[in-house]
């Protein structure tokens, strides 16, 4: 089992590297099975029962590391997939120096993201964390347009404020360990987990309110949401989809780990009241700024909040079947959001605009992704057959069996709202008659073949999950302390 | 530390002096008007938290520290304002484009969030072996201010100098909380910084290649 962790960590680092200087081509089909490779070796840790450990304990897989180790892989999957359609092919030297620097770049990014999944301490946590938006941002400036160079710096700017103070709640939580653990330990999660009970809790209390707003900041939770849009929008396409899809769970992922340290210091109301707040605001104001968007990624980007915000609410419910739900969420939402990015590639390129105002006749003049993009959206919204579906509907019966109606009641109608603003944009955009200049046709088969992906692990997720990934999940939930 | 057969007294002192010029320098920044001054005082200010290194270092026999002091030296006070230097010489630029709010009001406004941050510190049950308390409270007062510095501050300079200096805040207050913290870690913490330094440096270029300027004010074309 550590030989897989070990692969895991070198196998998109060697490919990042490998396409730097490689011609297009050997770049595209090296990622192609570095993600395939990376996406089954992340589905070989599922079934495993106990936590694994490998270099000497700086690297440590447990259940909930899988989950998000198993979402960020496949979204390197079906990203790569995506990409490879994207990124046009093209003799001239400033086309293959886009490609290389592009897939180099993916590469990284998914590298850095799968390491924050599977580092053993909340120190390698952050740096790995850290690493994440540096990659990123550099991926988000390479368009090299106005837009693009704005949002690059806002985003790098923000996130590294908001890290700044991740890292103080990390060096705050090493404080409250030291008073039990002595003065030289390291982060790890089972000695950290092992004596939480004995921590100071109001140091513990500091930090994990600084965990949530400084890892908040990256995983997009109002008030400190301000460069998601725009990073988002700016991007090149596959690059968004993976910001929305794992960049953002990523975060959430880092801030599940204070949670397990802190709920076993002081219990689980301050954590649950503190995600509770964050979880409304950005729900709310996600629902609501969703029904006012013109710029279709920016639209997209309004629905992550939306999502994270739910991420937040579902863990404030004390019932476990709502941590559960929050986990599946964590899936579905990934193969949701890149499937609606991908087909909102397509789109734009088809109509050379984001404006959701110029934009008619979707499903017409793309007979592939448009239909699938409206897919995606219903998924996002919620509908079933798909993995969205089930997942909220889980953590909506958590938020139920818990005692109150209040708030499952407030979840839902936001969720609502939200769906208002998507569905309008799909009928404005995807189910009017398509204008005469427009020639209807996909651009290659690689874009389409990146949202059956999505839309297959979606249906898997919502009409049957298979019993590994449930037992997985049970597990996972178990150790951010469900049964309590 | 020629100061090792002091009385603990006169060292917590010197400490304290330490720490308190990380935040008049932090000041400075904040209403300096030239990037290069800027640039200059956040190299002072990084030599200060690389003191205070070495005075727990000292104090605490930890050799380890020892490492991360001339590491952090050779980075912050060497490298990273070399790299910014380098920045501002290519694009020949060196007055700032100013701050929202006038110097006094920001000045009143930094006192008030360095005061705001030492009584709370001030009120938290931590003991730290390694440093006075005060360093922490100062420590905070410098994150504080260092935010305000990137909010009221318009050019990506005084911007990417504020993120830098936060990070010495923090240094700072890992020094108090967290001293034995493996080195391996803060090595890390430390090529992070490194990294983002050098990626802020491109997205400077970048922004400059396409803007013809340094300041922020044009950058408002995303929102909402």
């Amino acid at each position: 089992m550590s030989a897989i962790i070990v692969a895991i960590l070198v196998v998109p680092l060697a490919t990042s590297l490998v396409c730097l200087k490689a011609a297009a081509r050997v770049s595209r089909m090296l990622s192609l099975t570095s993600s395939g490779a990376t996406f089954a070796l992340a589905l070989a840790l599922v079934t495993s029962r106990q936590p694994t450990a490998a270099v000497a304990g700086w690297l440590r897989v447990d259940a909930l590391s899988v989950v998000f180790l198993v979402a960020v892989t496949f979204l390197y999957v079906a990203t790569t997939v995506f990409a490879v359609g994207y990124v046009r092919p093209g003799a001239s030297p400033a086309a293959l120096r886009y490609s290389r620097r592009f897939f180099a770049g993916l590469n990284l990014f998914a590298w850095s993201m799968t390491m924050a999944t599977i580092v053993n301490g909340l120190a390698l946590l952050w740096v790995a964390v850290e690493v994440t938006t540096i990659v990123s941002a550099l991926l988000v400036a390479i368009d090299d347009t106005d837009g693009a160079a704005e949002a690059a710096w806002k985003y790098v700017l923000i996130a590294s404020m908001g890290l700044g103070i991740a890292l103080l709640a990390t060096v705050v939580m090493y404080y409250a360990g030291s008073t039990v653990l002595g003065g030289s330990y390291e982060l790890s999660y089972p000695r950290l987990l092992g004596a939480a009970a004995h921590f100071p809790h109001q140091i513990v209390r500091l930090s994990f309110g600084l965990a949530v707003l400084g890892y908040g900041t990256k995983m997009g939770l109002v008030p400190v949401h301000t460069w998601l849009p725009d990073a988002h929008s700016e991007a090149p396409t596959p690059v968004s989809a993976m910001l929305s899809g794992s960049l953002l769970t990523v975060s959430f992922y880092a801030i599940l780990r204070f949670y397990q340290v802190t709920i076993r210091a002081i219990g689980p109301n301050f954590p649950r009241e503190l995600l509770l707040v964050f979880g409304l605001a950005s729900l709310a104001l996600a629902a609501l700024y969703l029904a006012s968007q013109r710029d279709l990624k920016r639209l997209l980007a309004y629905s992550s909040v939306e999502h994270m915000g739910i991420l937040a609410i579902g863990m404030s419910f004390s019932a476990p079947i709502a941590i559960v739900g929050v986990l599946l969420h964590v899936l579905a939402h990934a193969a949701a959001k890149a499937t609606a990015f991908f087909g909102a590639g397509s789109v734009i390129r088809k109509f050379g605009t984001k404006d959701i105002g110029r934009i008619e006749g979707g499903v017409g003049a793309l007979p592939w992704s448009g239909p699938m993009l409206l897919l995606a959206i219903l998924a996002l919204s919620a509908m079933p057959p798909f993995g969205i579906f089930r997942s909220e509907f889980l953590i909506v019966e958590g938020g139920l069996s818990g005692g109150g109606s209040a708030l499952p009641a407030v979840l839902v109608v936001f969720v609502t709202l939200a769906f208002g603003g998507l569905s309008w944009f799909a009928s404005q955009t995807m189910l009017t008659p398509t204008p005469d200049g427009v020639v209807r046709g996909e651009a290659n088969a690689w874009m389409p073949a990146s949202m059956v992906i999505g839309l297959v692990a979606l249906v898997v997720l919502g009409v049957h999950p298979p019993p590994q990934l449930s037992g997985l999940l049970q597990r996972a939930a178990a150790e951010l302390g469900a049964h309590r | 530390m020629a100061a090792i057969g002091a009385s603990p007294s006169t060292l917590t002192d010197a400490a304290e002096v330490v720490a308190l010029l990380v935040l008049l320098s932090e000041f400075a920044m904040l209403r300096s008007s030239l990037s290069r001054s800027q640039v200059r005082l956040y190299a002072f200010q990084s030599l200060c938290v690389a003191v205070l290194a070495g005075f727990v270092a000292a104090t605490r026999h930890i050799g380890a520290l020892y490492a991360l002091m001339g590491l952090s030296f050779v980075l912050k006070v060497i490298i990273v304002p070399a790299i910014i230097f380098r920045l501002l010489r290519d694009v020949r630029v060196d007055v700032t484009a100013g701050h929202r709010l006038g110097v006094a009001s920001m000045v009143m406004l930094a006192i008030a969030l360095s005061v705001f941050g030492i009584v709370v510190v001030g009120r938290l049950p931590i003991h730290s072996r390694s440093l006075p308390i005060l360093a922490l409270a100062i420590a905070t007062a410098v994150i504080l201010v260092a935010f305000l510095l990137v909010i009221v501050r318009n050019d990506v300079v005084s911007q990417a100098v504020g993120f830098f200096s936060l990070e010495n805040g923090v240094s700072v207050a890992s020094l108090v909380l967290a001293a034995g913290l493996p080195l391996i870690v803060e090595v890390a913490f430390l090529f992070d910084l490194l990294v983002a330094v050098v990626v802020f440096g491109v997205l400077m270029r970048v922004h400059h290649g396409r803007a013809r300027t340094l300041s922020t004010r044009g950058l408002e074309r995303l929102r909402g």
